[in-house]
Parts: structure tokens; sequence; C-alpha cells
């Protein structure tokens, strides 16, 4: 097991004051910070290696070229695809849901077909299958949750009839929930479905494998798991993807192009079209070894063990309300302080060094679902340990006795 | 930057006790505002009698700064002429731009120091905004 205090040290941001107190970041669900190895990675590319790749025969073209296949393949190993194939760079987890929309679904649905999410999705897979439903006459059709926050799947079968895709959250990144994805992709499959996870709240947390998993596509943003922004992942089987047509197009996707029409590269440059974010995949790359060295499992059990003390000392706060279930949840929390905003509540916490996120989280159905305006989101990582639970519980009973004074 | 140069006790105390709290069932103009970012919802009521708002009352959900705002300039507001109102208006703006005090604008010159702490500034303007839109559809009205 690794110690949150020494791998603190590789992070140089988190060295820096905030308002004269030490940095907490407890925001790393919104994105995470970059250990020393990962900007170093970043900068030595431009610094030894920079140029576009499959494009020249040089010398530094070739290094570029290389380095970027090379990533891929570490992505492919990171999540234990069969075949780097299926592994395409985007920009992030949202490009990554959007290329599945336009370029599987929207041939693939029609009128009368269902999607099938969760009431509990981001905006990012939620917007892109409107859209959809809007263009092809699909419909949309959601799981709701339990009383406690997990997903309500007693009425699973009905709610797949008629469905094409299924498209979820691995985990929640207000409530927490790690959702059920084998038992939904085992059931999606049964029913003739697809199915997309989407994993960038469970990427940078826990160990991947979308051979176990058994889905179909997978997303992922690397800016969130200690990599760069501006570079992300979509995974696919390479079978759903040899017969899909290109997202994008423009250079580097390409095979023969003729004044009426092309050919298209195979699979996965066919989806990259234009000059990729080189340098956001080797920073990926130098970020999930990075993650390799600690232990996806490791980094899990701490999550685990941090949510668990976090979650009993925030229950000591009064008037505090926590959503989500007590347990199996990922390193994040969502609550509210009774009576005090979320954006209040975040500005006090500021003032005490601690970084947290306040507001509906990208997730604007939840908050109705959940029935609340916004929450304050506490989200954990590698290099977090109980002090920055108990600086947080402690800014927190500050909070209460800043605004207490208005009789609430 | 210190937390009470942002939560001036007059403006802890607008929180604690609103000014001008409710619903009017015969307003001249009713406007709803909300901000989508943080979910904040505000609701106006204008009762205004031939160029005064005789009374204006609010009612919403939202943080301190903005509900406390909205206490404020109801306050100020109330009993005046609309042209006043549109000069308030201005003005508050104005004050949140430059972080210079503005005595004209009562208790909420207190707000003056939401202008060091860009993100809440929306939270403040929320309802000046509104009672800005709330006048647009009033003149709009009568133009028809
Ligand atoms: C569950 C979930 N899905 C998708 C996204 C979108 O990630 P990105 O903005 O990096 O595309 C996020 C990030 O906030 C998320 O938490």
């Amino acid at each position: 097991m690794f110690d949150p205090r020494v791998v603190r040290r590789d992070f140089p941001i988190l060295e820096r004051e905030v308002h004269g107190k030490r940095l907490v970041y407890l925001d790393n669900a919104a994105t995470s910070q970059k250990p020393r190895a990962v900007i170093d990675a970043v900068a030595d590319y431009y610094r030894r290696s920079n140029a576009n790749v499959h494009r020249g025969l040089h010398q530094l073209a070739a290094e570029a070229t290389e380095q970027y296949e090379a990533a891929r393949e570490k992505v492919r190993a990171f999540i234990h695809a069969p075949d780097a194939s299926g592994v395409i760079f985007t920009r992030n987890a949202t490009e990554a849901i959007n290329l599945v929309a336009y370029s599987w679904a929207r041939k693939n649905l029609k009128e009368g077909d269902a999607i099938l999410l969760t009431v509990a999705e981001h905006h990012s897979n939620l917007v892109p299958w409107q859209l959809v439903a809007q263009e092809t006459g699909a419909r949309l059709r959601y799981i709701r949750l339990t009383e406690d926050g997990r997903l309500d799947l007693s009425e699973l079968d009905r709610l797949l009839e008629g469905v094409r895709l299924v498209s979820v959250a691995h985990a929640s990144n207000v409530l927490g929930t790690v959702h059920p994805v084998e038992t939904l992709a085992r059931a999606a499959h049964a029913a003739g479905a697809k199915i997309l996870v989407d994993a960038a709240q469970s990427a940078p947390h826990m160990p991947l494998d979308v051979q176990a998993l058994d889905c179909d596509f997978l997303a992922f943003s690397g800016h969130k798991m200690l990599g760069p922004m501006g570079i992300g992942v979509l995974w696919a089987r390479p079978e759903i993807l040899e017969a899909m047509d290109p997202f994008l197009g423009g250079g580097e996707m390409i095979g023969v192009v003729g004044l009426e029409s092309s050919t298209w590269r195979e699979i996965p440059w066919k989806f990259e079209a234009g000059t990729p974010n080189v340098a956001g995949a080797i920073g990926l790359a130098a970020a999930i070894d990075y993650l390799e060295r600690l232990g996806m499992e490791n980094v899990r059990r701490h999550e685990e063990e941090l949510i668990t003390y976090a979650y009993r000392r925030l229950e000591e706060v009064p008037g505090i309300e926590l959503y989500g279930p007590r347990d199996g949840r990922a390193g994040l929390i969502a609550f509210n302080l009774e009576g005090i905003h979320p954006h209040d509540v975040s500005q006090v916490l500021d003032q005490e060094g601690v970084a947290v996120r306040a507001g509906h989280h990208c997730c604007q159905p939840l908050m109705r679902e959940l029935g609340v305006a916004a929450t304050v989101r506490a989200s954990f990582y590698i290099y977090n340990d109980r002090d920055d639970a108990d600086v947080l519980v402690d800014a927190l009973q500050k909070t209460r006795e800043f605004f207490g004074r208005v009789a609430l | 930057m210190s937390l009470s140069d942002l939560y001036q006790e007059v403006i802890l105390d607008h929180y604690r006790a609103p000014r001008n709290r409710g619903r009017l069932p015969d307003a001249t103009v009713s406007l709803n505002a909300e901000n989508p970012l943080c979910g904040d919802e505000l609701r106006l009521d204008l009762d205004v009698q031939g160029d005064r708002i005789a009374n204006i009352l609010f009612e919403g959900r939202g943080c301190s700064i903005s509900l406390a705002s909205a206490s404020m300039m109801t306050e100020l507001v109330k009993g005046g002429t609309l042209s006043a109102a549109r000069e308030a208006i201005a003005r508050f703006k104005a004050m949140l731009r430059s972080g210079e005090e503005d005595e004209a604008l009562g208790d909420a010159t207190a707000l003056v120091g939401v202008s060091k702490f860009p993100v809440r500034v929306k939270c403040a303007t929320l309802a000046w905004t509104a009672l800005e839109q709330a006048l647009d559809e009033l003149s709009a009205d009568r133009a028809r």
C-alpha cells in the first residue's frame, strides 16, 4: 500500500498555499492534479521529439509516432482490451461519447428504437443522446434510483424492450455509486442492445477490464486520472468500429483521397482526423505508468478506506445531509449543510484552503431527483489522506459557526 | 481578501431577515429569473402606479449573497420612480465593476466586496438584472 503523504510530494501544485493555508484539494472529480512525471513527459516531448505523427520520414516524426502509438498500447493494457485497434484518442470523455452518438447511433437507430440511460447521468452522457433522439426519432428511457441512490433495476427487463443502446456511468460523479455494469451489460446484450460505459469517474479510481465488463464502448478523460487536459479515450469493439462511418473527416484518417470520394484508413486511425494531441497522449501514458506503479487495486482500496472515514467524520457535522449510499461508494461525496447554500459553504471552505465543488455538477436532472438546486461535493484521490478529511470537517464546522449567527 | 470583506454584517442581516419577501397577487409585472449555473431562482412582483414602484416583493432560493442582494434592492427601489430604479441598477453594476463603494445604494453598498470575488458577481447581480428585465417588460407593455 502506498503512503498518500509520499505521493503528495510528486505533485508540485500541492505545495502551494491558498489564502495562507495549505491547499487541500478535494475537487478531483472535476479534474485531478498532475505529478511531476506527467508534467515532465509532456515537456520532454516538446523539448526533444516534437513532430507531426504518421506524416514524416525524419527521425523526429518517427519518434513522435512511436511514442504516440506506445501510448495507445499503454491505454489498451490499462483497460485490458484485447487489441489496440479499438483504442481511439479523443479530447475527453464527452467527445468519445459524441463520437458514438454521431458515427454509430445516428446510423443505427430509427424511430421507435429506445436508448436507456439513468437519471444520474452527467450532461455529457445525456445531451448527445437527446440530440440523437431528436434526429432519429428514437426515445430516451431512464433507469430511476432507489431511496438510497442506487439504480433501481427491478423493472430492467421491461425498460429494455426495444432498446438498442444502454449508456450508463460506471461511477456517479454525484452519488458516488458504482453501478453494476456487468449486470447491465448482460441484460443489454440479452435484449439485443449495445452498452456504452462512461468511465470518466471509474478509470482514474479502480481497475478497469473491458472484457470482464463485457461492454461495447467505454469512454474516459485523461485529465481526471493525472493526465493532461485535452486527451481522452474511446474504446470500442473493433468489429463495431469497422462497421462505423468516420466521425470527422480530414487528414490522418484517409486512405486514398479522390476528388469525389475517398477511402478510409484502418481503425483506429479512421476515427482520428487531423493532427492529434500527441503530447496529451504521451502525458496520459505517463499518468498510467504512475497509477500502475501504485497499483489500481491499491488506489481503489485507499479511496475506499478514505471515503469510509470521511463519511463517518462528515456524519458528525450537525445539519449535514449526505447523498448516495453509505457503502460501496467511489471516493467522492456530495452533501448539503442545512440552511446554507453550497456556494456559501464552498466560499468559506476556500478561505480555509479547501477546494471543493459547489453546484449541480453537470447533473441537473439528478439534482431535481434529489430535490435540491445544488450540492457541495468533496472528491478524494491518491494524494489525499485522513488529515484532509479532518480539515474539511473542521472547515464545515467553521462554516456553520459563521452562518450560525444567521438564525436559520 | 477575507471572508468578512465579502460577508459584511449588514449582508448577513438581510439574509437572516429579508425585507419585502413574498408574492403580490395583483402585480403589475412579475418576473422569474434564474442562474442556471448554480440553480438560483428569483421571482419579483412589482406593483407600479404611474411612474412609481408602489410595492415590490421577491421570493427565491439562492445563496446568501443573491438573497441579501434581492432584499437590499427591493428596499432601495420601493416607493421610488422607475427612472430612479434604472439609475440604481446602473450604479450597482458600476460598483461591482469598479470595486468602489457607492453610498447612494444604501445597504447594497455593502456588496462592494463581491467585486473581489468574480465568481460571485452573478449571484449579487441576479436581482438587479431581474428588476431591469421587469422594467423592460413594463415599458414594452405600455408601448403596446
Ligand atoms: C460521469 C462523468 N461523465 C462525463 C464527464 C465529462 O468529462 P469531460 O468533461 O472530461 O469530457 C464527467 C466529468 O465531469 C463525469 O464526471
